[in-house]
């Protein structure tokens, strides 16, 4: 095992990792060796092609296909240099006042991650589309919810020059998408700091890493490591773990954590997701444009988010329920199908939770909670109500027995979508805000870390992702990780005094 | 599962085929080993109701038949159900020229081509 010394160590290169790299890159200027190990590769710009399975295959962790251990839940999150700033849509919201107090983790205020999330937005371009550039997707889900009595919220979006390719969750084929792959890390390796990818931390060990570098293999994208294949054990005085909330949970776990750190794994949360489908009598614009401008937020009142999406077309049969001539039928309508997704707020509960395999790697058990799937159903209804409302002939309801359900049926929503209809394991649900697993909080008997990220009683080991998380954010989480990575990286520069002073010797 | 499927020629088959076992190559073996096992019972359990196994049964019967899977009472088969047509899904809508015929048109040029 090859033995190099570094400073600081930065683990993943997401919104976490990416905030923390560029936090600490005066660090780097001012002479500390600042390493930053990201497991997937750093694609060219010429390689973002758009195209379904190669994409997804090329960023996502198991293509998107990451399964939780009874199988009855897709997650999906990114693993390149960027991680999931790559393949998300740029929705940028500051967390609700109402959910940081709910935390209540000591020492954290709204107030501070309000400001921090100011700041990340300013940087990272965060801006309503225009009007011309909304495709008729997304001003179809307004109309309908203006005739329904219900008020639809345009997301700000951290885009820069975007020409509307629609493919945002394949990673942007234009630049235009502000991620850390963009933003942060690019500046921060301007400074100094070291970006290592194709670089898997296996475990932490006392003020050390080891990490597997491997080679890239015929055919797969991206450029070759920036260090040499094998396996490297890298001492640092501070280690900051951002691998997201399954990645930095299972990597604790298989160090050997979990003994002092009881909550470890625990509390995982994830808005479960599901697609729902309506069909219009005519072409409408939907596979052009942004796909995700508006959502309406009915978290606090009744526990569930809808967002315009356009998905392509294997996952969009994915999601459809059912197979053979029906589903074809609803698939060959594609160009005149309009789609909302629509999101359960979940909440930490003792057994869902990460833990890992006797191999090490990460197993998330999960269980849909009977609150949770109302509402998912109550979602569906809503959504029902918004698709006709805004001319649908007809729309797919996974939790209606069968699921198509047509305009004549409009008035029987609440009784055609049921909570009994709503079987796991034949219903495609996905989940794609990962939260939870290294908690903030008081002490190891309810968390991991304090509100600067500190795992309870190691000095040396920080955590800045959304694994922080103790409950579900209740919204698109992007900019709230990003706001706690700053503030954790800040703590981690304001102690680093010492450290630059003996490298400046 | 897919009745569009059955225009495709034996080369767009060996593709189909091809995308599919890419896929289960990088899933672990014992989920491997599960999913053979599940379409060798998916393929006897008709023998009880019909006397016939499913790769000999019209198209009707084996959609009944896959219907019933999808939604049984059993969670285990529900999810393997679910498992396989997602295999089938991504053989056959992940295509280009099948996203194409559907009327997909997405493009890196974005609005510059729509308008």
């Amino acid at each position: 095992m090859i033995s190099v010394d570094a400073d600081v160590i930065i683990v993943g290169s997401g919104a976490g990792g990416g905030t923390v790299a560029r936090t600490l890159a005066p660090l780097a200027r001012d002479g500390l060796r600042v390493l930053l190990f990201e497991q997937g590769p750093r694609l060219d710009d010429h390689e973002f092609t758009g195209r379904e399975i190669e994409m997804a295959d090329a960023l996502y962790e198991d293509g998107g296909g990451f399964l939780t251990a009874d199988g009855t839940m897709t997650l999906a999150f990114g693993r390149a240099y960027g991680g999931s700033t790559v393949v998300y849509t740029g929705t940028s919201l500051v967390a609700p006042e109402r959910v940081i107090r709910a935390w209540d983790v000591p020492g954290l205020t709204h107030d501070d991650i309000a400001r921090r999330s100011q700041v990340v937005m300013e940087e990272n371009g965060v801006h309503l589309l225009e009007d011309a550039d909304l495709n008729e997707n997304n001003r179809l889900f307004v109309t309908g919810c203006a005739r329904t009595g219900l008020h639809a919220e345009q997301f700000p979006l951290n885009l820069r020059g975007c020409v509307g390719s629609s493919l945002c969750n394949l990673g942007c084929p234009n630049l235009a998408k502000q991620g850390t792959h963009r933003v942060q890390l690019p500046a921060a390796e301007r400074q100094g700091v070291e970006v290592v990818t194709r670089a898997e931390v296996l475990r932490v060990e006392e003020r050390a890493v080891v990490v597997r570098v491997r080679e890239k293999r015929d055919g797969e994208k991206g450029r070759p490591s920036e260090w040499r294949a094998g396996e490297y054990r890298v001492g640092a005085g501070t280690i900051v773990l951002c691998g997201g909330s399954i990645g930095s949970s299972a990597l604790l776990l298989r160090s050997g954590f979990r003994d002092r750190l009881p909550a470890l794994g625990q509390g995982f949360t994830c808005h479960p997701a599901h697609i729902l489908v309506a069909e219009h009598d005519h072409p409408i614009t939907n596979d052009v444009g942004h796909p995700k401008s508006y959502f309406l937020d009915r978290s606090a009142e009744e526990g569930y988010v809808l967002e315009t999406c356009m998905y392509f077309p294997f996952v969009t049969a994915k999601n459809l329920t059912g197979f053979g001539e029906s589903h074809a039928r609803l698939m060959r309508a594609f160009p005149r199908l309009q789609m909302i997704l629509v999101l359960a707020i979940d909440h930490a509960s003792d057994g869902n939770r990460i833990a890992v395999d006797r191999h090490g790697r990460p197993v998330v058990h999960y269980k849909l909670a009977r609150g949770t799937i109302a509402s998912l159903v109550r979602a569906t209804r809503t959504s029902a109500r918004i698709f006709f409302a805004a001319g649908a002939l007809r729309v797919h309801a996974p939790s209606a027995r069968p699921p198509l359900l047509e305009r004549e049926d409009a008035s029987r929503i609440d009784e055609l979508v049921t909570e009994r209809h709503f079987l796991p394991g034949t219903i495609s649900v996905s989940a794609a805000h990962l939260m939870g697993g290294c908690a903030m909080g008081r002490d190891t008997r309810d968390s991991v870390t304090d509100s600067w990220g500190r795992v309870h009683g190691i000095p040396w080991l920080r955590v800045a992702d959304s694994s922080l998380f103790p409950d579900a954010l209740q919204i698109n989480p992007y900019v709230t990780v990003m706001a706690l990575a700053d503030r954790v990286a800040e703590g981690v520069r304001e102690e680093a005094g010492s450290l630059v002073a003996a490298a400046r010797g | 599962m897919v009745p569009d499927a059955a225009a495709l020629d034996e080369t767009a088959w060996r593709d189909v085929d091809t995308a599919i076992a890419q896929v289960l190559a990088k899933r672990p073996r014992a989920a491997r080993r599960q999913l053979a096992l599940l379409v060798r019972i998916l393929d006897t359990l008709p023998l009880f109701r019909w006397g016939r196994r499913f790769h000999e049964l019209g198209a009707a019967r084996r959609a009944r038949f896959l219907d019933a899977m999808q939604y049984s009472p059993i969670p285990l088969v529900r999810r393997g159900v679910w498992g396989l047509r997602t295999l089938v899904f991504l053989g056959y809508y992940a295509r280009p020229d099948v996203q194409t015929t559907l009327g997909y048109r997405a493009n890196s040029r974005g609005w510059a081509l729509r308008r």
